[in-house]
């Protein structure tokens, strides 16, 4: 029997067809992942990579990687996945909010290919989505940010106005304000998730406006080296960034994708894999909160890794009532609990945060 | 307009910093064309300079010696373009491009095990008396020492280019590589010269970035600003003082942009991101609206090959 599934997989081949999807013979599995930044950015490409040495590291033989790095958001994004297809990947990770429709587009031309996008919300048969739920994780650095500042201002560097990062101003400034009332949120845009002169300028601008705690939501560690060099606190962002704790970093958000991604590999090997819309949180150990460092006092370092645990427990929400959107129109009411369908979409600002979202 | 929370004092300090690697990168790129080659590696060189100086800064200890080796290496490789372009006569833009890819590779193979350490300090340069006088101290006497180095060689190039009898030729050379040779002039060298003080000049630019600004190393770190650079080299219509302006511009309303975000300034954020990009043309187009001007200053041999046999 496995000689005939082999010999038809073989004929099938030399005729050009593509291999039928969930049966692979012996051959390995090949899995391409396309990165928005290098794998030195010490940030969000460098964990995911680190996604794609746990998938090598589990199935050894089985499985073939391909990977391209800093590939820009658009056009040039569906030449990558393109290619990559047409070298016989079997499943294809894009990694980026801004690689949504490329993936789209690409998949639609190899519907035996599977595609994992990450963070955005567009699927198809062959294309699943996969994000982290890292507003968690933000809600744990709000809160000791609103602990630790001293000027009650606190910066964020966001990159671009899309639902993950302003979920993620959100709940940092809700769990800032309620451990320090009087606390104030500076945002600056800046346009990209990559170019670390440009953050390190972010964060000094912060610095220079009177901000003494710096969060960041782009992926290279320059925030930190201005952070360091002008005494004020930060959090590593997708990495641990562990290179600058004790301070300025005092704890992080780590994304751990190697658990999903080997998951995802074995789900193609066993010819199981099918479209799905995956969002994890600190509970099924997506997002992880890197250690507290001792700048943080100890009742503040408690108190984070209680909320900490309450949110992964599913005790509680990041997003719970009672809450106000920005123009002061109730949201939520008392108790009540974001939606998922909500914080997909999140395009508003809770109320409290200055400036506006731009387009 | 209120300002809020804006520092004017520091904020001048910052676009002081902030432009340098550009204008720096800027000013080599502008003696480079103005000798009749167009090196678009600029990016490449800049990116090897913020390696090679972060590299031998970690090891030695001393910033200084970073730059040096900065703009040692960044030298070095301009000559690679050098020998390609002006010896064995390759095509200088798509030279210049594989110079920029092949930079920007070889850079992050060089850095792999320098990700994440703390460069050594670079000191600001106080100067005695002077740094301590009150709002101008600071911004004007308290700068890294790239800062005026910078300032030195924008100074340097336009006199050099104007007034000396090396500038002459250079300019000789890239307006009519023909006419300067007959006339016995050496077109290879003193192109080959160009091209190895463009390159410096950018690896120091880099290094600007990767010991003083950043200060870290970081994988493609330059981040397109060596493509900046050779914008504001032809915007500039390629006179220094232009080119200064250029790089002060954008490096200024880039800060400035930030910091009116920072301080919550009500202005679209999609104007304030633009602004950079869109002020130093507008501005710089109008300087140089002068059509027969422009023509004039443009190296009338700029990209073209020459060889002497011929």
């Amino acid at each position: 029997m496995r000689k005939i599934v082999l010999l038809a997989a073989a004929a099938a081949m030399s005729m050009g067809l593509p291999a039928f999807s969930g049966s692979h013979g012996d051959g390995p599995v090949k899995a391409g992942f396309v990165y928005v930044g290098p794998i030195g950015d010490g940030g969000w490409t460098y964990e995911h990579h680190q996604g794609l040495l746990a998938v090598e590291e589990h199935f050894g033989d089985k499985v073939e990687t391909v990977y391209q790095e800093s590939v820009p958001e658009g056009a040039d994004a569906e030449r990558a996945m393109t290619q990559m297809a047409l070298q016989g990947a079997d499943i294809i990770f894009t990694t980026s909010f801004g690689y949504m429709d490329p993936t789209i587009n690409v998949a639609a031309n190899f519907p035996d290919v599977k595609f994992e996008h990450a963070t955005g919300y567009k699927r198809a048969d062959n294309v699943s989505t996969y994000s982290a739920r890292f507003y968690e994780g933000r809600a744990v650095q709000g809160l000791i940010a609103g602990k630790m500042t001293k000027t009650n201002k606190i910066g964020y560097i966001a990159s671009f106005p899309i639902p993950e990062v302003i979920r993620g101003i959100n709940s940092a400034y809700i769990h800032a304000k309620k451990a320090n009332p009087d606390v104030e949120i500076s945002v600056i845009w800046v346009y990209t998730w990559f170019d670390p002169p440009k953050e390190a300028d972010a964060a000094k601008a912060l610095i220079d406006n009177g901000v003494d705690v710096v969060l960041q939501h782009t992926d290279s560690t320059a925030p930190q080296a201005a952070a360091a060099e002008a005494g004020v606190i930060s959090f590593g962002q997708a990495s641990d960034m562990s290179e600058y704790a004790p301070l300025p970093r005092v704890s992080s958000i780590i994304d751990n994708w190697a658990p999903y991604y080997i998951a995802r590999v074995q789900a193609v090997m066993d010819g199981t894999w099918e479209s799905v819309d995956t969002w994890d949180g600190i509970g099924p150990g997506m997002v992880e909160i890197g250690e507290i460092t001792d700048a943080v006092p100890a009742d503040v370092k408690a108190e984070a890794e209680a909320l900490r645990d309450a949110i992964g427990s599913g005790e509680y929400h990041a997003f719970t009532g009672p809450l106000n959107k920005q123009d002061g129109s109730p949201w939520l009411a008392e108790g009540e609990t974001a939606d998922d369908g909500t914080l997909v979409g999140m395009n508003f600002y809770v109320e409290g945060v200055t400036g506006e979202i731009p387009n | 307009m209120d300002l809020g929370s804006i520092n004017p004092v520091l904020l001048i300090a910052a676009l002081l910093l902030a432009s340098t690697p550009i204008l720096l990168a800027a000013m080599g790129e502008l003696v480079v064309e103005k000798s009749g080659v167009l090196n678009l590696g600029v990016e490449g060189m800049m990116i090897v300079g913020a390696v090679s100086g972060f590299m031998a800064a970690v090891e030695s200890g001393s910033p200084t010696l970073g730059f040096l080796a900065a703009a040692a290496a960044a030298a070095v490789l301009a000559l690679l373009f050098g020998v390609l372009t002006q010896v064995l006569l390759s095509n200088q833009v798509a030279t210049g491009l594989g110079l920029t890819l092949f930079g920007l590779g070889i850079s992050s193979l060089m850095g792999q095990g320098y990700v994440g350490i703390r460069p050594p300090a670079s000191p600001r340069l106080e100067l005695p008396v002077l740094s301590e006088l009150p709002v101008v101290g600071p911004v004007l006497f308290s700068q890294h020492a790239l800062v005026y180095l910078s300032l030195a060689l924008v100074l340097g190039v336009w006199w050099y280019l104007r007034s000396t009898r090396s500038g002459l030729i250079l300019r000789a050379v890239g307006e009519s590589h023909e006419a300067a040779h007959a006339l016995g002039y050496s077109v290879l060298g003193t192109r080959l010269a160009a091209i190895a003080f463009g390159g410096a000049l950018a690896g120091l630019g880099g290094a600007c970035l990767s010991l003083v600004i950043v200060p870290q190393w970081t994988e493609g770190m330059t981040a397109g600003r060596g493509w900046i650079a050779l914008a504001i080299v032809v915007f500039g219509s390629w006179r220094a003082w232009r080119v200064l302006l250029g790089a002060y511009l954008f490096g200024g309303v880039s800060v400035l942009q930030l910091n009116l975000q920072a301080a919550g300034i009500a202005i679209p954020v999609e104007l304030l991101s633009m602004s950079p990009y869109l002020i130093t043309i507008l501005v710089l187009v109008v300087i140089s609206s002068d059509k027969r001007r422009a023509q004039v200053n443009a190296p009338n041999s700029l990209g073209r090959t020459f060889h002497a046999s011929g």
